[in-house]
């Protein structure tokens, strides 16, 4: 589904990724670890399309197209989906009124009838009733004023009503308590389906007790220094990453990529 | 020239009296169907006017004082919009100027125009009549117009244009106009009060509520309503009507300067929603043409209770200048003002209103929303004003500028004026920029970056536009969209 190779990003004449090759196939759940300022964060907005990376280097192909190629809509059309780090809020603009412009849009890029205001209500009421969340939810401005939690749960949600086939979750389990980070994994979980693949980029090994990756890889300094399967994980939530990391940032430092 | 002769002459056959004066000093250009006064302005000429409308002495009078004391006035100088002087002698102050070259039809229309009709979903019989095609009948709006009055009438609501009014109802106009805007008022009210061509009346009798919008069929009618545009509306006591004024096509029209009055008056528990959709032509992408729209529109809430509600969405002309308005003389009393105002490539608006507070316990509201685009200038000018006598007025302002380019400008000039000590004044004012993460948000969830910003910009100004009627906000919305095709950057 994602053929990552040798992919080389710079911010500027910053590089931020190094090389990274990476194959995710469908149904497939990958999740992407590492320190801060490995580029975790830089390769998922890449494969949104964000404004004001260069790649350098390498090719991305998804469903064999060359999706560094597609403006961010035609991307998300194409079923790849970002859950934000950092969700955006937009003023007096209520949830349910993107999500329905968001589903319609894709919808009409998939050669599929637009629903209607009563058919869309039925089919979004029907994803808050799975990730058990409340119907207010849809009626209050995107993002505006929402908790953190409630944030990465909007971001879910959103998920669930595009029914993407490439899912990335950009940290979107930092900043959750345990309930909220049981949620967001139970809506993952959810939507886990053979024609579709995940990729989870995290920090800390604690969401990955909830939704269980086919395959772990550890980023650092730009660069994937390490991949394996599940027990990756654990092996790191004992060490930490100062042990695999320590190879590649002896080597020329590509710069920090936090944003 | 004996003014008197002309206007027996007139009286009498129309005709003859434009044949007389063609051959006089003032030279007609007359055809069969059209004729069109010299470009100039004088008292003749006011006089000319009033006579055509067969008016009554008073009308004659209170337009002549309004031209006398308007040659004693300056234009006005403390806008922040600019523009090259305007010549009022280069003016056709009687028939419409934009006759002379009317398409034939649709083909030699500006296909930019066309466009946006298409775009607005505006019905193809109706487009030829706003693009002004000298046809006909391209639509029937009579009927329908007859089926609404028959209504109105059975209620004792009168709704017709100003000419109509004066004629039928001269102890009307006659009590009410000027009663908000005195012909002194400002230099292009008093223009407008010395040449005024026609506009609408209305008045809704004690205790009836209107029962429908007054608009429905402004669409066409409005394409003939002229360049200086008067209308009146009182509501008597307890009475109750919303009037939208306006259409969302941009109107074919060739008269640069546009300079209306609006009065209401509302006496004791009495309420006025007037709902302005504004969408004139407002120039090319390079800044050529335009309509610079230059209107005085101000509601006395008379009595006690009364309450008068501006809503405007700005979006056309090239220069708009206006302050709709509330005097809040009847204790109790409630003023609201909520305001779009959209500024692309060389637009300039300056925009607000003034809440004077001469009540006790008045109140008043004022949301204005503005957004800047291309090389876009947009202005909020607004005075909130509590005189000795307004015990424990209240005023909220809000006032929020987004910016959508980096060559725009957004200014604020709100002024307040106390003197009494128990009022309340609150002002609160927020600028933004669009910003390209909230672009990308959107854009990664399968929105175009038009409908991204489409979808900001409506957020944004949801407080003003649940304030429109249903239909009109529909619109208002999908005239936003248009207006703002290609503003990002």
């Amino acid at each position: 589904m994602l053929e990552i190779r040798n992919l080389h990003v710079a911010i500027g004449d910053t590089p931020i990724l190094a090389g990274i090759d990476l194959e995710v196939k469908a149904g497939e759940v990958h999740a992407i670890m590492g320190p801060n300022g490995s580029g975790k964060s830089t390769l998922a907005q890449v494969l949104a399309g964000r404004e004001g990376y260069t790649v350098t280097a390498g090719s991305v192909r998804y469903l064999g197209q060359d999706l560094l190629a597609l403006e961010p809509e035609a991307r998300a059309r194409a079923g790849v989906f970002l859950a934000f780090q950092y969700p955006l809020e937009i003023p007096g603009v209520a949830n349910v009124q993107l999500l329905r412009t968001a589903l319609n849009s894709v919808r009409r890029a998939r050669g599929e009838p637009e629903l209607d205001a009563m058919d869309f209500l039925d089919a979004v009421k029907a994803k808050l009733a799975l990730l058990g969340m409340d119907e207010g939810f849809l009626y209050r401005a995107v993002n505006e004023g929402f908790s953190g939690g409630e944030k990465k749960r909007n971001e879910i949600l959103q998920m669930a009503v595009l029914e993407p086939r490439l899912a990335i979750l950009d940290e979107t389990d930092s900043g959750l308590d345990i309930d909220a980070l049981k949620t967001v994994a139970h809506g993952v979980n959810a939507l886990k389906h053979p024609q579709r693949a995940v990729i989870l980029v995290t920090h800390y090994q604690r969401l990955l007790n909830y939704i269980v990756p086919d395959r772990v890889h550890v980023l650092a300094a730009g660069r994937i220094v390490r991949s394996g399967d599940a027990s990756l994980a654990l092996e790191l939530e004992d060490k930490g990453y100062a042990w695999l990391t320590h190879d590649a940032e002896s080597q020329p430092t590509p710069a920090e990529s936090r944003p | 020239m004996n003014h008197a002769e002309v206007s027996r002459a007139d009286e009498r056959n129309p005709e003859l009296a434009s044949r007389v004066a063609d051959e006089y000093r003032w030279g007609f250009v007359t055809d069969i169907e059209q004729e069109t006064v010299p470009r100039e302005l004088n008292e003749d000429i006011v006089r000319l006017i009033s006579a055509r409308k067969n008016e009554p002495e008073f009308m004659l009078e209170w337009r002549l004082r309004a031209y006398r004391h308007w040659l004693t006035m300056r234009e006005p100088t403390w806008s922040s919009v600019h523009h090259p002087p305007i010549d009022y002698q280069a003016i056709h102050y009687y028939a419409a100027p934009k006759t002379r070259t009317q398409p034939k039809d649709l083909s030699e229309v500006d296909p930019e125009l066309l466009r946006t009709y298409e775009k607005l979903g505006i019905p193809l019989q109706e487009r030829e009549a706003l693009a002004g095609v000298a046809v006909d009948a391209v639509f029937d709006s009579v009927s329908v117009a007859t089926t609404f009055k028959d209504k109105l009438e059975r209620l004792g609501i009168i709704f017709c244009s100003f000419s109509e009014a004066v004629q039928k109802h001269p102890e009307l106009v006659r009590a009410y106009l000027g009663s908000v805007v005195p012909y002194t008022d400002n230099y292009f009210a008093t223009l407008n009060s010395a040449v005024f061509s026609d506009g609408s009346f209305v008045y809704v009798p004690k205790g009836v509520r209107c029962p429908m919008e007054l608009s429905t069929y402004f669409r066409i009618n409005a394409r003939n309503s002229g360049q200086f545009e008067r209308t009146l509306i009182v509501a008597d006591e307890g009475a109750y009507v919303s009037y939208l004024e306006g259409c969302t096509a941009p109107m074919r029209d060739e008269n640069q300067l546009h300079a209306a009055v609006v009065e209401l008056v509302a006496l004791a528990d009495a309420r006025i929603k007037y709902s302005t959709v504004q969408n004139w032509y407002p120039g090319d992408r390079e800044g050529r043409g335009g309509i610079y729209n230059f209107v005085t529109k101000r509601g006395d809430c008379r009595g006690d209770r009364a309450h008068i509600s501006w809503t405007q969405v700005e979006t056309g002309s090239a220069i708009t200048w206006k302050y709709p308005s509330c005097i809040l003389t009847g204790n109790d009393s409630v003023g609201e003002f909520y305001s779009v105002a959209l500024t692309n490539h060389h637009q300039q608006a300056d925009t607000g209103t003034k809440m004077i507070h001469i009540g006790r316990n008045t109140r008043s509201t004022i949301v204005s929303k503005g957004i800047s685009a291309g090389s876009g200038s947009n202005a909020y000018r607004g005075l909130v004003k509590v005189l000795p006598s307004a015990a424990n007025a209240r005023n909220h302002t809000q006032c929020d500028s987004l910016l959508m380019s980096d060559h725009c400008a957004a200014h604020t000039f709100p002024y307040i004026e106390v003197k009494n000590a128990s009022a309340t004044v609150e002002h609160e004012a927020t600028t933004s920029k669009i910003g390209d993460d909230q672009l990308f948000y959107l854009r990664s969830r399968g929105l175009s970056e038009e409908d991204a910003v489409n979808l900001i910009v409506n957020g944004f100004c949801k407080e003003v536009f649940r304030e429109l009627p249903m239909e009109f906000a529909v619109e208002a919305q999908k005239l936003l969209a248009v207006s703002l095709e290609g503003a990002i950057g």
